[in-house]
């Protein structure tokens, strides 16, 4: 049993045993705070054989007897006893396994370190275990001769100066009283205990009292390897170690908002400008706002400017005049290494500190080198006119806590960083960090106050673990905003109340079902989709007629039938907009009952469809499908096979299969080749995208096994051809009939600056000149960029060129201009989606005005309101793109965790890459057949040509003795690992330059 | 607050330099005050609380008194100044409404009361000064004051309050500790180690129960040997005045029986 025993405090010697001090709280009240403190001489010196201390138990000295004999001032040996200040700044040069005298930490120095920065005391913890280190926590504090209290006026910094120089002459005496000398030897030699201090007045003092003390440079001069030491030694300079600071009024670190008023009245006058706010991921200190009066965006540099904008506000920005223009910064500025050493605790001064100076040097170390060309407009952010804050998915930094002790339940102040690059770290307050650590969790912005570099937000829920894959998909919906909740009981009540044994009735004219409604039961109609598909919204058919001309038809799934107007199902439709697909599961956007079963166009089993039905005069061998008549009729089918597109392709080419249903796909593949030479000729792009597909093991573990690009067969753009004919007729069909609210979609041209780049990029590096006055002159100059050593090279244009694109949008006809309905990617005047209502919501929208364009139903009442359906398409619209950058996500997910499961596997993963940009210490790649992008960014000196998009780079690590030049669009070789941030537990890809030189060794 | 202080160090010691194991500095003072009938004033380290006992008395209100045992009726006074922030609390007040019910309840079935039927004892606590422990120091206080009083005990009442710090378990904690750690208070009768109070706002792990939870009760057993000590004392010194006065007076001292249950050895 352990010994449990009464500490005696004397009370006479109250002054020394308690400790009175005021201390401001968060709110501003002022309390008094009393402590006791035990005082003991049990507190070992922590030297080995100290006669002294020997009878202390459970200590387990570390330090040798005789110190360290390197160093060449102190023959007979020292240890170090550094000061606050050596620990604050040269940090790095204790860490160093070159810097070895035996070092004494003082408890008065551990406590000042941890007040001052919560990153350097865990460094200063962790060099403690550090087994090559020889350290020693020496409690002064408890120690009964070496305590100190604190004097009338004297300040704090100062009384920890005399504690520290208390504890270096007691360590003087104790060593000499534990060797005593013996009479007839010779005299003990006493190694001397050295005070370490950049701070000038501290040392005059402690020399004035007859203690050995020295400046860390000085120091190193005589110590061995010095001029390897010397190199670690940071550059801050004695005379900038300013005392700690006593409690000073916050400062503002950020301008001052303007007024509602003045800003509503500046954006007006045309002096402001509103517009989106984007963060650069790659760098944190810069971010931009597109505004319509410029062609570029308006660019924000450093904190001040970006005033506290959080990706996607809606902000006023105030343009400088055009001298003080700037170019964007080419270097990679992470925010997590720059800013490691910042503390999360409020309590700390915020205001010109180390970190402010730290960020100061990077804008100027990037400013100093840009090029004047590529100026753009530079602002700054005067207000907020709209937050647009939720809730974000974020990490707990790890480094940022006080207490990591499961049990702790002090209130901590951390930070959580979010998953997207794109946003601020978030200082938030909780009870529970030690148990979130390695959680996904859901953080909300409550704040930004300019006097807080950081956000402040409250902790709402957590997700569960990291890389779990329920977390993982959760976070990704939420990250996405995809409303993902089970559908409720209103909803689900729209249904037919016969559920899944709904049928379609028998044929009669009464039967209100089948009021105009066609029999197209007897038709080949079949489906082809991808595999798996059990959302079959679309069937085909073609069949020659007796007259010679020939057939075709697109059957969509009769979803207005099922989702009827100013029904809770169909507002909760028009709430999710879209159907959303992860590798791994697909959140619906109409109840399962309807989207794969009586929606669904299944094989073998009738369903009411709504089908586009053309006449073509097109014979045998005409090039041309020219179209004689379209009809749009509600129908009920039969779709007598579902294929998917491989089975199809290989019924196809099957000469041995001769039966109508294959004839039926012949023809339609013949069709399909007319229209698509039709459609190109008319100057459609044919543009690529990264798509890769995810092999699962099975559908029940859902682990990647591997990751591949997605195939493409004739069958595909067969479906693809005729998908688009029936868009572009029912838009034709609505915009006629409607043409004030029409839905329809179009896809803006890009504007021609958007190209400037990939342009210069094509000439400088290959010689090659993209025309992008229009998309047919960019069609055929896009297939003109080829190489043929490297024939990827075409798809990787193409994938750039894409991204220059606007992204297509829905609208509204009678809220635009006539002239601005063109559909760029597809050349066609005219567009509108109409053949996936299941899983899209605008596709319903159509499929109602077109019901009621062909005299089937009357028009709802808000579908000839312009501003319900601009609202409704504005919603839509948002959707879409954050259903398609979740996909993306859930992809890059998986594709993280099969290349994990790779390399854990064999050797590790190297791909062939492509430089896509080149930064000033990094180039950005992209993997073709991962259809990864990633950051390789170089630790050593490299130097770089913005000019000419070229970087050259060491090969060796003896300073710049070869040097080897990677420039955009060369094909290098990379490694690639996904690995764990050490404090986020964010899964990184990381990715090391292999080919043309090893950059392994070095960048490690 | 995120509190910059250690809880409990890499090398054993807590924020106020005391060891895992270590109680903090207690005094005792078990001198008169005013008209109680008995009074104690106990610190622990810097909490310091004032118990007077008054009682057994006849009830003011005789309905609510039993008629076969004393009823134990506690108030509790928390001084405004007794924490940093000056903070007034009423004394409906729930947490010490709840505070008054646990010594209450604690002395219940050590006090006898069945040797005063319809009668009352009224026991007030006074919190001079808050440092962590208030329920302990208030028992062991309370203990004091009964002893004080004469009041017929069963046996003296010992509370500790113990916590754990990730598996690292620890003894009489400040506020500080306590506002970090899980805690409990214990409060032991020693000589049959029977348990009158345990109380516990925190959540704690099962398995670390068991060992803070005996912890606390060999600490009681400390405590325990300081409060014999203390009522020694004071009795030996009440019973030396009383030897003087009586040799003063009467001149004969040969049958002065002196309680032999006071004399044994420790």
């Amino acid at each position: 049993m352990v010994e449990i025993t009464i500490k005696k405090r004397p009370r006479a010697d109250a002054v020394v045993t308690q400790r009175r001090f005021f201390k401001k709280t968060a709110r501003g009240k002022v309390i008094k705070v009393l402590r006791e403190r035990y005082l003991r001489d049990d507190v070992s010196c922590g030297i080995h054989s100290c006669r002294q201390c020997a009878s202390i138990e459970e200590s387990k000295p570390t330090l040798p007897s005789s110190g360290s004999l390197d160093h060449s001032s102190f023959p007979n040996g020292h240890f170090v006893l550094p000061d606050t200040n050596v620990f604050l700044a040269q940090m790095d040069l204790i860490e160093s396994n070159l810097f070895a005298p035996p070092i004494i930490v003082l408890q008065t120095v551990m406590e000042e370190v941890r007040h001052r920065s919560l990153p350097l005391y865990n460094r200063l913890k962790a060099l403690l275990k550090a087994d090559d280190k020889q350290t020693w926590v020496f409690y002064n504090e408890f120690r009964s001769e070496t305590a100190v209290v604190r004097e009338e006026e004297e300040s704090p910094n100062d009384r920890n100066d005399r504690g520290i120089r208390k504890a270096t002459s007691w360590y003087h005496t104790h060593i000499s009283l534990a060797r005593p000398p013996v009479r007839g030897q010779a005299k003990p030699t006493i190694p001397d205990v050295v005070l370490l201090t950049d701070d000038a007045a501290n040392r005059q003092k402690a020399e004035k009292e007859g203690i050995k003390c020295m400046s860390v440079r000085k120091y190193v001069e005589g110590a061995k390897e010095s001029s390897r030491l010397l190199d670690l030694l940071s550059a801050v300079g004695s005379n900038e170690i300013e005392p700690t600071k006593t409690a000073a009024a916050r400062q503002a670190l950020y301008p001052e908002y303007l007024s509602t008023a003045t800003l509503v009245a500046g954006v007006k006058s045309g002096q402001l400008h509103q517009g989106h706010f984007n963060a650069n991921p790659y760098n944190y200190l810069e971010g931009n706002v597109p505004v319509s009066t410029f062609d570029k965006p308006v660019l924000l540099i450093g904190r001040e400017n970006m005033n506290r904008a959080i990706q996607g506000d809606v902000v006023a920005v105030e343009v400088f005049p055009e001298s003080e223009w700037k170019a964007p910064g080419d270097e990679v500025v992470d925010q997590e290494t720059t800013l490691k050493d910042d503390d999360a605790d409020e309590s700390e001064e915020e205001g010109d500190d180390i970190e402010a100076i730290r960020e100061a040097k990077v804008l100027r170390a990037e400013q100093a080198k840009k090029a004047a060309a590529e100026r753009q407009p530079t602002g700054r952010i005067v207000g907020v006119i709209k937050r647009n804050w939720r809730s974000y998915v974020c990490h707990i930094d790890s480094s940022s806590l006080t207490s990591s002790h499961e049990t702790s339940l002090s209130q901590q102040t951390v930070f959580a960083t979010p998953v997207s690059r794109s946003l601020p770290r978030i200082r938030l307050r909780t009870r529970q960090a030690p148990a979130l650590l390695g959680q996904k969790i859901l953080v909300t912005i409550d704040r930004w106050d300019n006097t807080s570099r950081y956000p402040e937000g409250h902790f709402v829920r957590a997700l569960g673990k990291v890389e779990s894959k329920e977390a993982e998909q959760e976070s990704l919906l939420l990250e996405f905003d995809v409303p993902y909740r089970p559908f409720g009981k209103a909803i689900l009540d729209c249904l037919p109340p016969e559920g899944d044994a709904w049928v379609v009735p028998p044929k009669s004219d009464a039967n209100p079902e089948w009021r105009d409604r066609e029999d197209l039961r007897d038709l080949l109609i079949c489906s082809i989709d991808p595999p798996g598909c059990q959302d079959i919204d679309d069937a085909l058919h073609a069949r020659p007629l007796p007259n010679g001309n020939v057939e075709a038809g697109v059957h969509i799934a009769d979803v207005s039938r099922f989702v009827l107007p100013d029904t809770p199902m169909d507002s909760e439709a028009a709430a999710r907009g879209t159907t959303v697909y992860l590798v791994d599961k697909r959140i619906d956007m109409l109840p399962a009952l309807l989207g794969t079963n009586l929606c669904s166009l299944r094989p073998f089993v009738e369903r009411l469809a709504f089908s586009v039905i053309w006449v073509s005069a097109a014979r045998e061998m005409t090039p041309e499908a020219e179209i004689v008549n379209v009809r749009f009729t509600k129908s009920v089918i039969a779709s007598k096979q579902a294929f998917t597109y491989e089975e199809a392709q290989i019924r196809k080419d099957d000469p041995t299969q001769t039966d109508a249903l294959t004839e039926g796909i012949r023809l339609l593949n013949r069709l399909a080749v007319q229209l698509r030479a039709g459609r190109m000729a008319a100057g459609a792009l044919n543009l690529a995208s990264p798509e890769v597909k995810i092999h699962l093991e099975s559908a029940e573990s859902s682990d990647p096994v591997d990751v591949e690009q997605k195939e493409l067969r004739e069958t595909n753009s067969l479906v693809e051809e005729f998908m688009l004919l029936a868009n572009i007729s029912v838009a034709r069909k609505i915009q006629e009939t409607f043409p004030q609210t029409a839905v329809l979609r179009r896809h803006m041209p890009p504007p021609r600056t958007n190209f400037e780049k990939l342009q210069d990029v094509l000439k400088k590096r290959r010689g090659l000149a993209l025309d992008v006055s229009s998309s047919g002159a960019l069609a055929a100059s896009l297939d003109k960029c080829t190489d043929a050593a490297e024939p990827a090279f075409n798809t990787l244009v193409r994938i750039m060129a894409t991204r220059c694109m606007l992204s297509a949008e829905y609208f509204c006809a009678g809220s635009v201009g006539r002239d601005t309905f063109g559909h760029y990617g597809l050349a066609t005047p005219i567009y509108t989606h109409f053949t996936s209502p299941i899983r899209r919501y605008a596709d319903v929208l159509a499929h109602r005005q077109l019901a009621a364009a062909i005299g089937h139903a009357p028009l709802h009442a808000s579908l000839h309101a312009k501003p319900h359906v601009e609202r409704v398409l504005g919603v839509v619209n948002r959707r879409h793109r954050m259903a398609q950058m979740a996909g993306r996500a859930s992809v890059e997910f998986y594709v993280g965790l099969a290349l994990q499961g790779r390399a854990r596997q064999g050797p590790p993963v190297v791909e062939d890459a492509f430089v896509i940009r080149v930064f000033r210490n990094g180039v950005g790649v992209f993997v073709s057949k991962l259809g990864l992008e990633g950051l390789v960014t170089f630790t050593r000196e490299t130097s770089f040509d913005a000019e000419n998009y070229q970087i050259s780079v060491p090969t060796t690590a003896t300073a710049t003795a070869t040097t080897t030049t990677v420039a955009v669009f060369d094909r290098v070789k990379v490694q690639i690992a996904v690995e764990r941030d050490k404090n986020t537990q964010r899964g990184k890809v990381k990715m090391t330059l292999v080919g043309p030189v090893d950059l392994r060794a070095l960048s490690a | 607050m995120g509190s910059r202080v250690e809880i409990l160090n890499d090398d054993g010691y807590r924020s106020d330099g005391r060891r895992q194991f270590e109680l903090r500095d207690i005094t005792m003072d078990l001198s008169q005050r005013g008209t109680a009938d008995g009074s104690a004033m106990i610190t622990h380290g810097l909490t310091q609380v004032l118990v007077s006992v008054f009682g057994p008395r006849e009830a003011k209100m005789r309905s609510q008194t039993f008629h076969d045992r004393a009823v134990l009726n506690v108030e509790v006074n928390i001084a405004p100044f007794s924490t940093g922030e000056r903070r007034k609390r009423n004394r409906g007040d729930k947490r010490i409404l709840e505070f008054a019910s646990a010594i209450k309840s604690t002395f219940e079935p050590v006090v006898q009361t069945n040797l005063y039927p319809r009668s009352q004892i009224d026991i007030y606590v006074h919190v001079l000064q808050q440092d962590g422990g208030l329920l302990q120091a208030g028992i062991n206080a309370t203990t004091l004051a009964l002893v004080s009083a004469g009041i017929p005990l069963l046996d003296l009442v010992c509370a500790v309050t113990g916590g754990v710090h990730s598996t690292s378990p620890m003894l009489d904690l400040t506020t500080l500790e306590e506002n970090d750690i899980p805690h409990l208070t214990v409060a032991i009768m020693p000589k049959t180690g029977k348990i009158t109070l345990v109380t516990m706002e925190t959540r704690l792990h099962a398995d670390r129960f068991a060992d803070i939870f005996k912890l606390a009760c060999e600490a009681g057993q400390v405590i325990h040997k300081e409060m014999k000590r203390t009522v020694r004392a004071r009795t030996r010194r009440l019973v030396d005045a009383m030897d003087l006065g009586i040799r003063s007076s009467a001149g004969t001292g040969e049958n002065v029986d002196k309680d032999v249950a006071m004399n044994e050895p420790e």
